[in-house]
């Protein structure tokens, strides 16, 4: 029988805040154990939690670029239970009345596009860190991490293999690092994501059993766990491996195997309620609009513009809208120089090289626009040749240096001296007489050779264009 | 016991032991709390000591508040010359304090206030900071003044009163008004019928006592039926140990609070501490509040008290529309030797209305004044009045 695969996710993601959601400790990765906490994030009594603004400016963001309808009136609720890295007993989050519901993102795989719906995104604490200490075997607690703020984006069950997931992911990572809510680095766990799973025969519209993956945080870990469990769930329906019951699992990267953690019959009962002690948020339509407003423009609409506006190709613009900081320098660059075609082939090659040399991501392009802009400019007009180009952008990244100090400094403007350059065409076309009889043969190749002779004679500095042509004016 | 820590023997003011002091241990009447030590003062706290007030020690109470007169404190009830029981913070206040802060949450304070013919004021919810305060059920305790005098306690509650914004909670104080010389002329105040049948003639005497000075004052008294009560005791009972339960749920031995000498693992090691940290009013309120809170009894218990606090909302903007205040016992008796937790239950008949509702409420002479919200100025000048009784 052939199956199909019913993929739900729960995404987690933290939010780009400086402080927590209910007190002013600061949320940075990586400070020390337990530096980032104040009594009211270590749920100690009496603490009241007072609401960071920001955090529902980020969740209303979250949802517009979802397609999501915002909830007006939305409610924080406590979420019971023992945990040692629950200070409270309990989690803040939204059970009632989410902030954002109904929205869907689409989605494009090698079958074509396809829309995910989001039943719901809310907002919630997360919880602190267990650290075991081998050297004395007990079990320490890290209340950094309590309090951070989070939302969780929960689909509807509309994906069905590990290709639409991946690309699920990376669109919700794209339009939340686009939009500056989330820096979504799953490596330093701020974004995770728990994977609901079933299968069911082809065609059938009834849910098979659902299993629970939670907190998988990184790509590789969330398609082999699938693949595992599509498989483990096949041998059991087909031949009777064990009988699959509603589960959380826990996925082994090394083993490459999933494990049962408890059934969900079992589960706790979380004796959700809405929190006494925040008032009920109202978003007014004059925040609504501010936050609208305040909404960057979105790849999709970006990636047009690109094209009708700047006359990119598809496939440039698509891979210049893939991130924020590629769209800011680009922007930022051709509003110095002019040149949008030129520009994007510098990002996209130049600075693209550059990136990989250093092992960064694009999202870590960190360069001066107008700097960029400008080396663009110069070796446009051959005021410097492109691998002159080249070495004051390697300095602009290294160090910052100003560009046309640089060129100055290190001698890298070109010769456009048509005097000097006819000086040197002439000096190398004399040394190498039998080369250009071999070219008046009709061996038009070795050209090349006699105008890098030329070049070289002018260290390098020659303006291409006006050799070519001074090169002709002797030779045709 | 009367002082669970001393403090300053030149202090006036006194804090119930529910209210944080930075660096002095705050035990919440409870086993659970003997060793916790606050990094913190409450904001009532900072307010009082910056308007030059000492404080003299932290005051015993039942554990968490939750009882009829402080009879379940770990550290020993109080009782008085007779034998009966008598809040700690009352001894306090009749032997020469100006007056004791303390968390109003089950009846408690004004039940101990008008027991000791001594005045308990508990202004509207949101008015006093909930910062620094052990927290049970966040969506109706306040903070309020125990004192000798009507006087005395107004001057307290001005000093503690007003917004702050570590308190998601609290109200802006343009509201606010406790001038208490207003008397009672041509005001009209209601006794609901159900209130009174419930009460002894030792209460009936004193509610008689106070409605013949209210009337020579000026004032008009009515008799009305107030069918809610019973449904707003259930309903105060149902959110005040959800909220509870909640609330105690921090205390797991884990990070503060009595933790258990032997246990195994982390599961024995949050059963073992609760079960020896927490007293058995304690451990009812829990159990009780776990279960109205869970999925198969949500939307039948918890939600459904939700409701009820609207309907009474509803009712109460009725009867405020005709009468200025409410005149009620605090309590079916006034003696007690000796409570459960069925008296504990019964008795929050009378004290369920303004617990759950947030409304502003007087002792004085052994009954109540309950009043609209922000109506404190319209209850302390009855008050006034009324303390004048013989």
């Amino acid at each position: 029988m052939k199956y199909e695969t019913v993929i739900g996710l729960e995404v987690h993601v933290e939010l780009a805040t400086k402080s927590k959601i209910f007190c002013s400790c600061g949320t940075e990765f990586g400070a020390g154990q337990n530096n980032n906490v104040c009594p009211a994030c270590c749920g100690m009594p009496g603490m009241l939690p007072v609401m960071n603004k920001k955090v529902v400016e980020l969740g209303i963001r979250a949802g517009l670029l979802t397609n999501c309808r915002i909830n007006r009136y939305t409610t924080f609720d406590k979420k019971s239970y023992y945990y040692p890295d629950l200070p409270a007993s309990y989690q803040t989050t939204q059970w009632f009345a989410p902030i954002c519901v109904d929205g869907g993102v689409e989605i494009e795989t090698s079958k074509g596009k396809k829309v995910i719906g989001i039943k719901q995104i809310h907002m919630e604490e997360d919880a602190g860190k267990l650290v075991h200490d081998d050297w004395s075997d007990t079990t320490l607690v890290d209340f950094n991490r309590t309090s951070v703020p989070l939302i969780e984006i929960v689909s509807r069950p509309d994906l069905s293999s590990v290709e639409e997931v991946v690309a699920y992911l990376d669109k919700l990572k794209t339009l939340l690092r686009f939009a500056k809510v989330s820096d979504c680095k799953m490596e330093e766990g701020s974004m995770r994501c728990d994977v609901n799973l079933s299968i069911r025969p082809e065609g059938s519209t009834e849910l098979g059993v659902r299993t629970e993956m939670k907190n998988m945080n990184s790509i590789t870990a969330i398609s082999k766990a699938i693949e595992y469990e599509v498989a483990r769930h096949i041998d059991a329906l087909e031949r009777g491996t064990e009988v699959l019951i509603q589960e959380t699992r826990r996925w082994d990267d090394v083993k490459n195997k999933s494990f049962g953690m408890r059934s969900k019959e079992m589960a706790a009962d979380y004796r959700y309620f809405p929190d006494p002690n925040l008032v009920p948020i109202i978003i007014d339509d004059a925040w609504y609009s501010s936050v609208v407003e305040s909404l960057p423009e979105l790849p999709n609409v970006k990636k047009e513009r690109y094209m009708s506006e700047y006359a990119l190709s598809e496939n440039d613009a698509s891979i210049l809208t893939s991130s924020r900081a590629l769209c800011d320098v680009f922007e930022g660059a051709v509003k110095e120089n002019g040149l949008p075609k030129d520009t994007a082939n510098w990002i996209l090659g130049e600075c693209m090289s550059i990136l990989r040399q250093k092992k960064l991501s694009a999202d870590e392009l960190d360069i001066a626009p107008e700097k960029l802009g400008k080396i663009v400019k110069l070796v446009a007009d051959g005021k410097i040749v492109r691998n002159a180009g080249k070495q004051v952008l390697s300095a602009v990244f290294n160090d910052n240096v100003d560009v046309d100090e640089y060129c100055k400094e290190k001698g890298l403007d070109s010769q456009s001296d048509t005097g000097e350059i006819e000086n040197a065409v002439k000096k190398v076309l004399d040394a190498n007489q039998p080369t250009v009889e071999k070219y008046k043969n009709g061996e038009t190749k070795v050209r090349n050779a006699l105008f890098g002779q030329v070049m070289k004679e002018l260290k390098g500095k020659g303006d291409p264009a006006l050799i070519q042509s001074i090169l002709s004016k002797f030779l045709d | 016991m009367k002082y669970i820590t001393e403090m300053n023997p030149n202090g006036k003011v006194a804090l119930e032991d529910t209210i944080l002091y930075k660096n002095i241990p705050c035990t919440a009447g409870s086993k659970m709390l003997e060793s916790f030590i606050p990094l913190h003062n409450a904001e009532v706290v900072d307010r009082l000591e910056k308007a030059g007030y000492e404080i003299s020690g932290k005051v015993n109470l039942g554990e968490f508040g939750f009882d009829l007169l402080g009879e379940t404190s770990y550290f020993g009830a109080e009782k008085d010359e007779k034998g009966n029981l008598a809040s700690a913070s009352a001894s306090l206040v009749k032997s020469g304090l100006k007056g004791v802060l303390a968390t109003e949450l089950n009846g408690a304070s004004l039940r101990g206030a008008a027991l000791s013919d001594t005045v308990f004021v508990k202004p509207t919810y949101g008015t006093v900071s909930r910062y620094g305060i052990i927290p049970c059920a966040c969506s109706s305790e306040q903070v309020g003044v125990h004192a000798s005098n009507v006087e005395d306690a107004t001057e307290l509650l001005s000093v503690i009163a007003g917004h702050d914004g570590k308190d998601g909670t609290s109200l802006p104080s343009d509201r606010n008004d406790y001038s208490a010389n207003n008397g009672v002329s041509g005001k009209k105040i209601c006794i609901p019928t159900e209130y009174f049948e419930k009460a002894d003639s030792t209460v009936k005497e004193k509610l008689e006592k106070a409605v013949a000075c209210l009337k020579e004052n000026g004032a008009e008294i009515e008799f009305v039926s107030f069918a809610h009560l019973e449904a707003s005791q259930s309903a105060w009972f149902i959110m005040m140990c959800a909220e509870s339960c909640n609330n105690l749920s921090r205390y797991d031995g884990v990070k503060f609070g009595h933790r258990a000498e032997k246990y195994n693992d982390i599961e024995e090691l949050y059963v073992n501490s609760r079960t020896e940290g927490f007293g058995i009013l304690a451990k009812a309120v829990i159990l009780y509040g776990s279960d109205v809170l869970s999925k198969n009894r949500y939307f039948t218990a918890y939600d459904k008290a939700l409701k009820v606090r609207r309907g009474l909302r509803k009712a109460l903007d009725e009867l405020f529309g005709k009468y200025d205040m409410i005149l009620s016992p605090v309590s079916s008796k006034t003696e007690y030797n000796s409570a459960d937790i069925n008296t504990v239950y019964e008795e929050s008949y009378f004290t369920s209305l303004a617990s759950m509702l947030g409304l502003p409420a007087v002792a004085v002479k052994g009954i109540q004044l309950v009043g609209n919200s922000f109506e404190e100025s319209k209850l302390l000048s009855a008050a006034k009045v009324v303390e004048e009784v013989k």
